[in-house]
């Protein structure tokens, strides 16, 4: 029998180190106290906190959802620690000299710019570990044109009028189980403001690091882009290897006013649990966007590689006639791992568009879905949307699976699917490998061929890492 | 340069090679016919080293090295090339990065200096004309969507780009109209060279009209049975298969 597919092991996880560095903790579990703690730490105002109180309180009448195809034992939401800081020996960094600089080693190892000097990328970057951000570079820069780039928690302080009429405004509270759990507890993140009329004259980026064991990360991003303004904005995550799953609840809120354009590139690449499934992030994440304005463009694109369990559809809502919403992923499963992703596009303006591109890849014994919603309100005169899902499956026990949901209420809507599935196979691989190109390199070929269409949207850096970072994971997946 | 003996292989448990024997020295054309089912693919597959099959006997020495201690990209890029007979297609990857990783991945193994994508620009174009093929190609997607007879000439065009040592060519004339089987037949006989072989793997006789074989050898059941010169391939268009197996089952098999 062949033995070229048997063999499915991935290269180790290189970011799993811990950091030790003494953090400033709640004790584990979930009530109204430990709410208000959180609150009081931030210093927040009492409009925030009844926001908390409000969402914990509708939380506690929810049950976790139970449609998506994953398994996995449910949390236990009382043995959750809801707030870990690295202990600052000042309440507020004044410069990065009074950072702890294990935490800086930290982030250099994961290769994160947080020096503007050292960093040649020029991208703006803010830094959240666990519970805190730690820093955001370019501040002032972006500040000259009027941009607010900061950690969520500073714009509740400095710009509260902002923060209060957007939050929630996308993703209510109530929304769903994890969404109402992260508006309760949730601890930082990062704010964009975009003014209108300007264009970012770089790209920001907000890396996340979840370091405490017990703790879960809860951030809440929101960014807002005014009347023709545009920004292009990153998200970069890993965590350390624990033979326990962490929880990652995050809500991510966009809105785009008219012919404003934001663009969402993340590269996932949490924590996925060993070979054998044991530890893992549990990424249950509620994206969404809001085409508020005419002619307003919101873009996702994402490159899913890590997580035990993957639970996430970022979306969009195209209130705003002429309004476009697009959707970039490949999700990437090997071993255990089990990814239930996909976008939800709602057309309720006239002449709405869709784009809707999603890279499935399966290796080992994972679970990889496909779940998408294009929904075509009575009043979206002339919308229309495109879907191509594809799946790839490389060796014999790992699976894909499509969901498709298409609701279309207005019969001047057009709407097209395509779906395909393909397998890496002893043949593609030997075609390969008869023509000198050993098996692992013909993998990352085919692989990164088949990605194509979602690698160009992706901006230049963060392609070519996610070009490495999928040969990594697949790494040994031929013996 | 190629020196097979008694080998035996079989694919899921059920034995194809029963014990094949042939020699093949630089400058030689060797043709491999027989009816289907023969096993004259798998040879071919065999020698390339498809995973599927099972090498259960016998040894295999290309330029005195054991051929099944060598990976399949190993053993391509020693220099043993097989032009299938179904190409694969693969999607998003075009056809001249996938020609350029190819010539790169043989450069590097002989020492050689590697091309970037615009030295290898030049190199292809000159290449493509050899088998004339239109610019386009290059571009697409490897095999997508082209034509039986489009794969096999992107086949010799790999062929042309790779120059290897011993060109196992299985089926060249399947899908191919009689203009094109000539043009490729012409683009291998310019390939062929005193330090060169090939293996001819084909039902048809045709073929050999144009890529003309100092040996033709008739494989079935897993066994040659017959090998003998040209003359061979034209009986065999003229008498079909039968009277060589009755030849065989009669005791003349040698």
């Amino acid at each position: 029998m062949s033995t070229t597919l048997n063999v499915v092991t991935s290269q180790e996880y290189k970011y799993g180190f811990v950091t030790d560095i003494e953090a400033d903790s709640v004790a584990p579990g979930l009530n109204e106290d430990v709410i208000r703690f959180i609150s009081a730490k931030k210093g927040e105002p009492e409009w925030l906190l009844e926001f908390r109180l409000k969402a914990f309180r509708h939380w506690l009448t929810m049950t976790e959802p139970e449609w998506a195809k994953v398994d996995y034992p449910r949390p236990d939401f009382q043995k959750i620690v809801y707030y870990s800081a690295p202990k600052a020996k000042v309440a507020k960094y004044a410069s990065m000299d009074e950072v702890d600089p294990e935490l800086l080693r930290t982030f250099e190892k994961l290769g994160v710019p947080i020096n503007e000097q050292a960093s040649l990328a020029g991208v703006a970057v803010d830094v959240v570990f666990d519970s805190v951000s730690v820093t955001t570079t370019y501040k002032e820069k972006l500040a000259a044109v009027g941009i607010i780039f900061c950690s969520f928690s500073e714009a509740v302080k400095e710009h509260p009028e902002l923060v209060r009429k957007y939050l929630g405004s996308v993703v209510p509270a109530a929304d769903n189980f994890y969404a109402a759990l992260n508006s309760a507890v949730f601890t930082d993140g990062s704010f964009v403001f975009i003014p209108k009329g300007v264009a970012c004259p770089m790209d920001l980026s907000t890396y996340f690091r979840i370091n405490n064991k017990e703790s879960g990360q809860f951030e809440r991003t929101l960014i807002v882009a005014e009347e023709g303004a545009s920004v292009s904005y990153l998200e970069g995550c890993t965590a350390p290897q624990f033979d326990t799953n962490q929880l990652h609840a995050a809500v991510v809120e966009l809105v785009a006013l008219d012919n404003a354009s934001i663009k969402y590139s993340t590269v996932q690449n949490w924590y996925a649990g060993d070979k054998n499934g044991v530890g893992g992030i549990f990424n249950f994440v509620t994206k969404r966007g809001l085409c508020k304005g005419k002619g307003s463009r919101i873009s996702w694109t994402q490159v899913e590689t890590g997580s035990a369990i993957t639970w996430k559809y970022p979306s969009c809502v195209l209130l705003g006639d002429d309004s476009i919403g697009e959707f970039y992923s490949v999700a990437l499963t090997n071993h255990k791992q089990q990814a239930d992703t996909g976008t939800k596009m709602v057309h309720i303006g006239k002449n709405t568009k869709s784009t809707i591109i999603s890279k499935g890849i399966s290796a080992g014994d994972s679970s990889n879905s496909y779940r998408g919603l294009v929904k075509v309100q009575p009043k979206a005169e002339g919308a229309r949307n495109f879907s191509q899902c594809d799946s790839m499956l490389i060796g014999q026990t790992c699976s894909a699976s499509t969901f498709p949901y298409i609701e279309v209420q207005n019969r001047s809507a057009r709407v097209e699917h395509e779906a395909t599935t393909s397998k890496i196979g002893e043949e593609q691989l030997f075609y390969f490998q008869q023509r000198g190109i050993p098996a692992e390199e013909a993998i990352s070929m085919i692989i990164n061929g088949f990605c194509k269409d979602v690698f160009r949207e992706l901006p230049m850096e963060f392609a070519v890492e996610a070009t490495k970072l999928l040969s990594l994971k697949l790494e040994g997946s031929v013996g | 340069m190629l020196s097979i003996k008694n080998l035996t292989a079989s694919i899921n448990g059920t034995p194809v090679l029963k014990g094949i024997d042939l020699e093949i020295k630089a400058g030689e054309i060797h043709a491999i016919m027989g009816p289907n089912g023969s096993g004259k693919s798998t040879l071919g597959k065999v020698l390339a080293g498809h995973p599927a099959y099972e090498v259960t006997g016998g040894e295999v020495l290309f330029e005195g090295q054991n051929l099944f201690e060598m990976e399949a990209d190993a053993r391509a890029r020693a220099g043993i090339f097989m032009g299938f007979q179904h190409p694969i297609e693969v999607p998003g990857v075009s056809n001249a990065s996938f020609l350029r990783l190819a010539y790169n991945k043989k450069a590097e193994a002989e020492g050689r200096d590697e091309l970037d994508p615009l030295e290898f620009d030049d190199f292809i174009h000159e290449k493509i004309k050899v088998v004339a093929m239109r610019e386009e190609f290059l571009d697409r997607s490897l095999n997508e969507g082209f034509s039986g007879g489009e794969k096999k000439r992107n086949e010799i065009l790999q062929m042309a780009v790779l120059e290897p040592k011993l060109a196992i060519l299985d089926e060249l004339d399947s899908g191919l109209d009689i203009d094109a089987l000539r043009v490729l037949g012409d683009a291998v006989n310019k390939l062929q060279r005193a330090d060169r072989a090939l293996l001819i793997i084909t039902h048809f006789p045709r073929i050999l009209e144009t890529i003309q074989p100092q040996f033709v050898h008739v494989l079935s059941g897993g066994r040659i049975l017959k090998s003998s010169g040209k003359e061979l391939a034209v009986e065999l268009e003229e008498r079909g298969y039968d009277w060589v197996m009755e030849e065989a089952a009669a005791g003349g098999a040698r």
